[in-house]
């Protein structure tokens, strides 16, 4: 976070700190560990005839970019110290809009244009929602999202009649399967999304005022920040990136999933966002983190694949992550740490305690 | 507190004053619960009169029978919903413990054996949420959401598609249907282990929150788990057996769902979180912690129940449709909450 970590001689245990910088070593084991078992496995060739980069990488990018996506508006909601669970239901319910506007609609680029549109116009309408009970009401967020999470799979179904909807339009196919200089279109677009939203928020004050609420509300009001404004802005990006992803893990296929497009993937983002070094308590957050996190769960997913183990394990896996994060972060483990960094030194403990209680 | 302590002469016209507004406070309080016992009766009286056939002894049990698992849980989630809690794994755990029990019941352990196992199954997934929540501050529902995740992600690596119990599994004994009253054609009272299982669990439930010191402790953990924990109450160890009795009721009602059904699935219980949690708030449960009643949790689970029967009636009502009503009806419930709780502050 601090831009003069190169003036200091310690410049490589300023990026130890760094919260992320622990994906970014398991990202590259995971696949250190992938290339083991097949020393091509990071080979990335160029496909002549189509101009496009293959390999497991480009690969890996792909799956990475609805998650990054998601986890962008996650690590935004969380940083209020509050929760977005339903992320997933509203990919579901966007990408069954979409493919629901297209089957009727037709294959032009237009109607793909439409269909976009109205799946981020619910998606930010069921985060509006999300943030009416969470600023207006009252409610805990994990309640207020956990009903639409639940809920939201069954509006999903109720939108498609219960079926798995296929439709055909090149320009959505396009957006979710093309290149451009050969990369994926949609790696690209979520590049440009945790680039857009990380400038947004962190070129202005807005980012300071969404942890401001997140560490003490009462002092935020004190301080003249609107709270409830900036909940609904969360909320609702938070929404309208679920609404992207959604759109484009339905796009990829052509036909949404009500049951499976999206299923769990507010784990994923609540896993990256942790492993980006965001609190979970609220009050800080690192987009970049985030994303970096984005990335290490999709080379996990792939290299679980890869590896042959049966992809119904992941969850397990992300579970015990999130687990080990968790106690990582625990007031009671980094107490454990202190005590014995500092006892063969025998510095004074009682900075760190302070720096704690600050 | 204070104000107890330095002015103890208090005139006795002001006593009584404050103990009739605490009378009225109290009635403000259970007015959720009356609330939903006269739902309860009003959808009874309107399936009746627009479908026929709810007031019969055979619909009746049927509603018990088909709903002596949610009755459990709801039971568990009372306990951590007061306590300021949650529980989200409950759902995952009824996956993993009955596609665990039915896999190990055909791989021939004894039925009893098999029982236990599931039951402890969910007391260890229990016990493993409270002690991250308990020491080591991690946010319950962030806990049991990785708990959720954690049985779910078992349960589908041990199988992907239904699991079906041998006919001649001892398990199936807890489904039997025992007849009561025998009615008219099949209009019988007919109830099972199951629901014996569930009606046990209440009544000690209800006895350990409403009776015991350890019950107490819950509500005042709900209350205030600092003040709990300045008064001397036990909070680390009454912590701890709310999550453990919540996974192990989850476990115990795993075990009455196989035996109902005959069968287990990684999917399983998708969604039963939801509605465990709506029926302990639509019998009165306040989300945020320090109030509520087992027997009304009781309620609201019957009252989800019957709406699933009424919706069945109906027939225009698409079954998918279901989650989304039963969240309507839980935030209603809270709003509910909120208004009477607002009022009482002025």
């Amino acid at each position: 976070m601090s831009t003069h970590s190169t003036h200091r001689p310690s410049a490589l245990r300023e990026l130890i700190r760094r919260p992320y910088f622990w994906g970014v070593i398991a990202i590259a084991l995971l696949l250190l560990i992938n290339s083991i078992k097949d020393p091509g496995y990071l080979a990335v060739s160029y496909n002549s005839a189509s101009g496009n980069l293959v390999g497991n990488l480009i690969d890996i990018l792909r799956a990475a970019a609805p998650i990054a996506m998601i986890s962008v508006g996650m690590c935004l909601v969380i940083a209020t110290a509050g929760i977005d669970l339903s992320v997933g239901s509203v990919m579901a319910v966007a990408g069954a809009v979409a493919m629901e506007f297209l089957a009727s609609a037709g294959g032009s680029p237009t109607a793909a244009l439409g269909a976009l549109g109205l799946a981020l116009l619910l998606g930010a309408a069921l985060g509006a929602v999300n943030a009416v009970l969470v600023s207006v009401v009252g409610l805990q967020p994990f309640i207020s999202t956990l009903v639409l999470m639940l809920a939201g799979r069954g509006l999903a179904k109720v939108i498609t009649g219960g079926q798995n909807t296929a439709a055909s339009n090149d320009t959505f196919r396009w957006l979710a399967n093309g290149y451009v200089f050969g990369i994926p279109v949609v790696f690209l677009l979520a590049v440009a999304i945790v680039i857009l939203v990380g400038l947004l928020v962190r070129r202005s004050a807005l980012g300071l005022m969404i942890e401001a609420i997140g560490m003490d509300p009462r002092a935020a009001r004190l301080a003249g920040v609107n709270r409830r404004g900036l909940l609904f802005a969360v909320y609702i990006a938070s929404g309208t990136l679920a609404a992207v992803a959604g759109v484009f893990a339905s796009a990829s296929v052509m036909t949404v999933d009500v049951s499976n497009t999206g299923y769990q993937l507010e784990m994923d983002a609540i896993l990256a966002v942790v492993i980006g070094g965001t609190s979970l308590a609220g009050g800080k957050f690192n987009i970049t983190g985030a994303a970096i996190g984005a990335l290490l769960i999709a080379t996990l997913d792939k290299t679980v694949v890869f590896l042959g183990i049966s992809s119904s394990a992941t969850p397990a896996f992300k579970a015990i992550v999130i687990i080990a994060l968790c106690l990582l972060q625990s007031e009671r483990i980094r107490a454990m740490f202190r005590a014995r960094r500092s006892r063969p030194s025998d510095i004074s403990s009682d900075t760190p305690k302070e720096a704690v209680a600050a | 507190m204070n104000t107890a302590i330095t002015t103890p002469p208090a005139a006795p016209t002001a006593s009584r004053v404050t103990r009739l507004r605490e009378q009225l406070a109290l009635r403000a309080d259970s007015l959720p619960t009356l609330a939903a016992l006269l739902i309860f009766a009003l959808m009874l009286l309107y399936g009746e009169f627009s479908y026929g056939r709810i007031f019969q002894l055979s619909t009746l049990s049927n509603l018990l029978i088909n709903n002596a698992h949610l009755v459990i849980i709801a039971v568990g989630l009372t306990f951590v919903i007061i306590s300021g809690g949650i529980d989200l794994s409950v759902g995952a755990i009824i996956a993993l413990s009955s596609v665990s029990g039915v896999m190990l019941a055909n791989a021939g352990w004894n039925a009893g054996l098999v029982m236990l196992v599931m039951v402890l199954i969910g007391s260890g997934i229990g016990l493993a949420s409270g002690i991250l929540v308990q020491y080591f501050d991690v946010q319950p529902f962030i806990a049991t959401l990785a708990m959720m995740f954690l049985g779910r992600g078992l349960a589908s690596m041990l199988s992907t598609v239904p699991v079906r119990l041998d006919e001649s599994s001892g398990i199936l004994a807890l489904g039997t249907k025992i007849k009561i009253i025998d009615g008219p054609k099949v209009n019988d009272l007919v109830i099972t282990p199951g629901v014996l299982i569930a009606v046990a669990v209440v009544i000690i439930a209800f006895v350990i929150l409403h009776r015991t010191r350890t019950g107490r402790t819950v509500y005042a953990i709900g209350g205030s788990e600092q003040s709990a924990a300045l008064m001397g109450l036990s909070v680390a160890r009454t912590k701890l057996f709310i999550y453990l009795a919540s996974g192990t009721l989850a476990g115990i009602a795993a075990v009455v769902y196989t035996a109902r059904l005959g069968s287990a699935q990684n999917i399983t219980g998708i969604g039963w979180e939801l509605d465990a949690i709506a029926a302990a708030v639509i019998g009165g449960t306040l989300l945020t912690g320090g109030f509520g009643y087992v027997l009304g949790s009781v309620v609201g689970a019957l009252v989800l129940g019957l709406m699933n029967v009424l919706i069945t009636r109906d027939g225009g009502i698409p079954p998918e449709a279901t989650t989304i009503i039963t969240g309507a009806i839980l935030l209603v419930f809270v709003l509910l909450q909120r208004a009477v709780i607002s009022r009482q502050r002025e």
